[in-house]
């Protein structure tokens, strides 16, 4: 008797927790979610409506213009043309310096990883400090750098100075890869004849498709959301997305539209959200790599 | 000829990385570094005078906010962003069901630009149509959370939305910190009768001690550099209340042109981040080699 009781309060106890802790969850995750909710519902309301309405209430009648306006029309400072030619802006830099950071690094990797040899275990911890760098440190010496290469304020100059300090993560993602796979398969590649290039080409890129997508999506990632370099190496005409975004934001010249401001921040979020929607795991790997140790 | 390209193209191939590494990082750090010595005003001079950019530098009243606010928002944003990531990973933890839903949407920040998340706490805490004047409008009229205009507050918006921003990614590192501990020794200590938070604070907390020290530098690493958040989200204001000192270093860079306080400043930043990465990044590497 006493000990049906007895389990019975524990029963009922462990239900109480359990519900107690999905409500907290719940909790959070409104509270994460309440930012995107806002920008959605605003981007989505006349302006009249903002400014009578309520922050968290939902649209009484749907527009879609802020969104029309913050794509072609929106004011970044003198130009009024949206935000559409900085996100192509983005879209060109951020390709041919993600393939070329990633590539890089994949055969800096293979080189750490598999082909010891006297010094390259130093070389491979400068670079991985090479990640940790405040880039403040560097950004005058390489505006100047930039100038002089006749890149200064352009986009081949922000693919240039993205690769640079890219491939320090880089060629970390693909060594950590590389270096669980055993030496032996490389070096009875060799005795079979195969040289540097081919064992690359025909044993480790094969494997290599996971570090891949983890690389891409990281290097995706931190370009495409950039700000620091964008705003300091381009000039009017070649910012990237995040500082056009920025610029329609606080530009100072007639009404503030908000919903105009919060469409145009979904856009440029846009990229980043749908990769980490489609590829969420490898996003997580990526930003744990290195961290978690094993 | 070829025979040798055979044998050296591992160095080949290493050494345009190497090479860029040593101009690119170590070049340029050297550079700033002898330029902060100078007397550089709009263009840069090399001839070495001493310690003047540095003088200046820590009598000025601004660079004293900028440099108090890295302490401010890096020892708030920091211990928030564990406390809460802890917390939401031993939540996470208790077998929920939806949890792989659950965790994508705590995480979800950390796929944003910060300007986006600057400008979205920008309009959420914009004391006008925000959030204050939301909650007045329910008819709580003496509310009000006007952190982003009031100038000794600003700094703790700009951590709330730091905090927003990361907590998801410090959540996701010690989950997998959580799921790696010894699953037997946990089961031992169960049949034992050990209570659950002895179990954490006894076993499961120190074996993750290497997760505590990789969270802490990535957030003290994303604190000293937040840049794009200030920015977005006060543009460092009100008057230079949420200076920081990235936001100082580039208002010298580029708006004053005054290249010796940039250099000086960015060099402070460098001291900073080495004085935490440094220890770090040695003991990992050891550990490696040795382990």
């Amino acid at each position: 008797m006493d000990k049906t009781y007895n389990s019975s309060m524990k029963t009922a106890q462990t239900v109480i927790l359990r519900i107690g802790l999905y409500v907290i969850l719940s909790v959070f995750a409104l509270y994460f979610l309440m930012p995107l909710f806002v920008m959605v519902t605003t981007s989505l309301k006349h302006l009249d409506e903002i400014r009578s309405g309520s922050l968290i209430a939902l649209p009484r009648d749907i527009t879609f213009d802020a969104w029309q306006i913050a794509w072609s029309q929106a004011c970044t400072g003198i130009k009024c043309e949206g935000l559409s030619p900085y996100f192509w802006n983005s879209v060109s830099l951020a390709i041919p310096a993600v393939l070329l950071s990633t590539f890089i690094g994949a055969l800096n990797g293979y080189v750490i990883a598999q082909w010891r040899f006297k010094g390259a275990d130093i070389i491979f911890a400068l670079m991985l400090f090479g990640c940790f760098i405040p880039f403040q440190v560097v950004l005058l010496p390489m505006a100047k750098l930039l100038g002089i290469m006749g890149l200064a304020g352009s986009i081949q100059g922000l693919i240039f100075v993205h690769v640079v300090y890219g491939i320090g993560f880089t060629t970390l993602f693909f060594r950590n890869y590389y270096v669980s796979i055993s030496q032996e398969l490389t070096k009875a590649a060799k005795i079979d004849g195969a040289g540097f290039f081919r064992i690359f080409w025909s044993i480790f890129l094969p494997l290599s498709l996971p570090i891949i997508v983890v690389t891409v999506i990281w290097q995706f990632t931190q370009i495409w959301n950039d700000f620091l370099f964008g705003v300091s190496f381009s000039q009017a005409g070649t910012q990237p997305v995040t500082v056009a975004l920025n610029n329609i934001v606080n530009s100072t010249t007639g009404v503030k539209a908000y919903n105009v401001d919060m469409a145009a921040a979904i856009i440029a979020a846009l990229p980043t959200l749908l990769v980490y929607i489609l590829a969420g795991k490898y996003f997580i790997r990526g930003l744990t790599a290195g961290s978690v140790k094993g | 000829m070829i025979h040798w390209l055979e044998k050296h193209m591992p160095k080949l191939v290493l050494t345009p990385s190497f090479a860029g590494v040593l101009v690119f990082v170590y070049g340029f750090i050297g550079w700033t570094a002898w330029v902060s010595f100078t007397k550089s005003k709009l263009l840069p001079k090399y001839d070495l005078v001493g310690t003047i950019q540095y003088d200046r530098l820590f009598a000025s009243p601004r660079w004293e906010t900028a440099f108090e606010n890295m302490f401010i928002f890096g020892g708030l944003f920091i211990a928030i962003a564990m406390v809460l990531g802890l917390l939401l990973a031993i939540l996470l933890d208790q077998k929920i069901r939806t949890e792989g839903f659950i965790r994508t949407i705590y995480l979800y920040p950390m796929a944003l630009s910060l300007i986006v998340t600057g400008t979205a706490w920008k309009w959420i805490l914009n004391p006008g149509l925000g959030l204050q004047a939301t909650v007045q409008g329910w008819g709580f009229e003496s509310f009000t959370f006007d952190w982003l205009v009031n100038p000794d507050k600003a700094i703790y918006a700009v951590t709330l939305a730091g905090v927003w921003q990361a907590s998801g990614f410090v959540m996701a590192l010690f989950l997998a910190g959580l799921r790696s501990v010894d699953q037997e020794i946990i089961k031992a200590a169960q049949v034992d009768g050990i209570p659950t938070w002895r179990i954490y604070t006894s076993i499961i907390m120190p074996s993750m001690a290497p997760i505590f020290m990789s969270a802490f530098i990535v957030l003290a690493h994303l604190a000293i550099k937040s840049f794009d958040l200030v920015i977005a989200l006060t543009g460092g204001g009100p008057g230079y209340a949420t200076d920081l000192p990235a936001t100082y270093m580039y208002t010298m860079a580029f708006s004053r042109g005054n290249v010796g306080q940039a250099a000086s400043s960015a060099m402070i930043m460098m001291v900073v981040v080495f004085a935490i990465v440094v220890p770090y990044l040695y003991s990992e590497l050891r550990s490696k080699n040795h382990g």
